[in-house]
């Protein structure tokens, strides 16, 4: 059965796709390459994986200011992921998807969950983020990804 | 939120587009995180002229087209590159057109071209109390925690945001009660030697970040006679490893004049009790070089200050770098004059030292032909220096960097203070 957790949106849209989670905080800046959406630090247990098209779930942001000029550049390079999840509010993490929305006109919603929420998030699962709805849904079904929403 | 009046005609585009744009991020900003209201600024620390990609490019000149103009005092972080020589570096001329439309467009909207990273080095220094809204996370780190003025960690572009309408949303270290410790850490347990060997803060930092990510923490135990770079290199370390934001030093920093006045209420505090092992730990974890092999030894993550330069220039004696060896010291445009107006330039550049300003040590690997090792006397550096580039980082002292230059490898000393 489809699983629905209850959220709080921090930046409202919608985005779907697979899960990456991961239980270590991210730094964007020294921690993704937006010419490729890829991980880029050794020492993080996502290392070398892409984020892009990713429902990303990660505790919280940490590290540079320049997480929002990141953000905006994996927007603009189409590398970044469909929805981020966290369980701490980073008001860097949030500002690169608020930026993008008045700026470049796509939104990738960003929500947070509680710990026994985000503990529940296992990658490689499908997940909905629907912060319209304040909701995060984690899909039972193997369909293909354009069928999911309807 | 609760807007004033005066806010809601610059969300209503009464004010210009440049600043209803800025205005409406900053709403949207403070409704994501639960803010109440805006509260006014004195100045900002701007880091929207970093060239990352041409994201960031074409948002700072969309808000020049529109006509914003800065309502404070808006200094500006480092770049990418050392503007006026970055041709010499080989920087292609296309990306070195890119920083000079950033300074333009910067220029325009009238922010200051300071090009630092440590904007405190260069005289720009906000009372106690004062609202500011800063980028650079050493720069927030610092304002909050050894000036005691508050700042969140505002964020590249939301920083030019607020110098446009003067406003950011009223959260987080804005508030008195967001700036009380939850975490003390003690230091009454390492040996006092510690405490005058600059090795030990960047350390320090490093650890607390690691272990009290972006909570506010309260160091008791350290000497009063704490200095500026000390209290620097903590606070950058701390805020790469972590996002710590605002450290408190008891009986150093304007917070922090005795334990209880900073510690939260009403809480049982965390804490932690700083071991040499931690410290020991602590540098195993940023040392990642292999052995005594360098190419380039970089000084100024954060931008040298005048200190750090004359402690470097004490070191030389005379001798030069060795030829195989790159060695560059990162610093503020302002500083250097200082070095020029001292007469300090003849013995660093004779010497074989480079000094480039504007740009930033975390970004000059591109200009190292090998690939290989460099060493620091920043615990930030080698944190970044080895996750963004791959180069594997030697942390010590000004003087075993000088030295290590010198004889063209890694010339270090375990300190008697860690454990080994």
């Amino acid at each position: 059965m489809d699983k629905i957790i209850n959220c709080k949106v921090l930046t409202a849209g919608c985005g779907q796709g697979e899960l990456l989670v991961t239980h270590q905080s991210i730094s964007l800046w020294g921690g993704v390459d937006p010419s490729n959406g890829k991980t880029i630090d050794p020492r993080h247990e996502m290392f070398a994986q892409s984020i892009t098209a990713k429902v990303l779930a990660f505790p919280s942001g940490k590290g540079s200011a320049a997480a929002p000029l990141v953000m905006l550049e994996l927007i603009k390079q189409g590398t970044a992921p469909v929805a981020i999840i966290n369980m701490e509010t980073d008001p860097l993490l949030v500002a690169g998807p608020i930026i993008g929305k008045h700026f470049y006109g796509r939104a990738i919603p960003v929500v947070c969950l509680n710990q026994e929420g985000f503990v529940s998030l296992k990658t490689g699962g499908k997940a909905l983020v629907d912060g319209d709805r304040g909701e995060v849904v984690i899909y039972d079904r193997q369909l293909p990804l354009e069928s999911w929403k309807a | 939120m609760q807007l004033t009046d005066q806010e809601k005609m610059m969300l209503d585009g009464k004010a210009g587009e440049a600043v209803r744009l800025a205005m409406a991020i900053l709403v949207d900003l403070g409704e994501a995180i639960g803010a109440a209201e805006m509260v006014a600024i004195k100045h900002v620390h701007t880091d929207s002229g970093f060239y990352l990609g041409d994201a960031g490019l074409e948002f700072v000149e969309h808000l020049a087209a529109l006509g914003g103009k800065v309502r404070v005092p808006t200094s500006m972080n480092n770049t990418s590159f050392d503007i006026e020589r970055c041709r010499s570096y080989g920087v292609p001329d296309e990306l070195a057109d890119k920083i000079r439309r950033l300074e333009k467009a910067h220029l325009t909207m009238g922010a200051t071209p300071s090009w630092t990273c440590a904007p405190y080095q260069d005289g720009i220094l906000p009372k106690p109390g004062s609202m500011v809204a800063w980028s650079e996370s050493n720069a927030i780190v610092f304002a909050n925690s050894v000036l005691g003025a508050r700042t969140n960690r505002t964020g590249d572009l939301v920083d030019i945001c607020c110098a446009l309408t003067g406003r950011v949303p009223r959260s987080g270290y804005y508030l008195d009660e967001n700036r009380l410790a939850e975490i003390q850490v003690k230091c009454e347990g390492i040996p006092a030697e510690a405490f005058t060997d600059a090795r030990f803060y960047p350390l320090l930092g490093y650890f607390i970040g690691k272990q009290c990510g972006n909570r506010v923490v309260a160091i008791t135990g350290l000497s009063p006679s704490i200095g500026m770079d000390d209290l620097k290199g903590l606070g950058a370390a701390a805020a790469s490893s972590g996002a710590t934001a605002l450290f408190h030093v008891v009986g150093v920093t304007p917070e922090a004049k005795t334990l209880q006045s900073c510690l939260i209420r009403n809480t049982p505090i965390e804490v932690l009790t700083l071991t040499p092992e931690n410290l020991q730990q602590t540098q195993e974890l940023l040392c990642t070089a292999q052995n005594d092999q360098l190419d380039w030894v970089g000084f100024g993550c954060p931008h040298f200050s005048p200190d750090e330069f004359k402690e470097l220039a004490a070191c030389i004696a005379g001798r030069k770098v060795h030829s195989d060896i790159d060695a560059t010291i990162f610093t503020s445009r302002n500083v250097l004059d200082w070095v020029y107006k001292v007469g300090m330039i003849e013995n660093l550049t004779k010497a074989g030292f480079q000094i480039y300003t504007d740009g930033c040590l975390l970004l000059y690997p591109q200009f190292i032909k090998r690939y290989g090792t460099m060493m620091t006397n920043s615990a930030k550096a080698a944190n970044y220096i080895y996750s963004q580039s791959g180069f594997l980082a030697a942390y010590g002292s000004i003087r075993e960097c000088v030295e290590s230059a010198i004889a063209g490898k890694i010339m270090q000393e375990q300190p008697a203070w860690i454990k080994s």
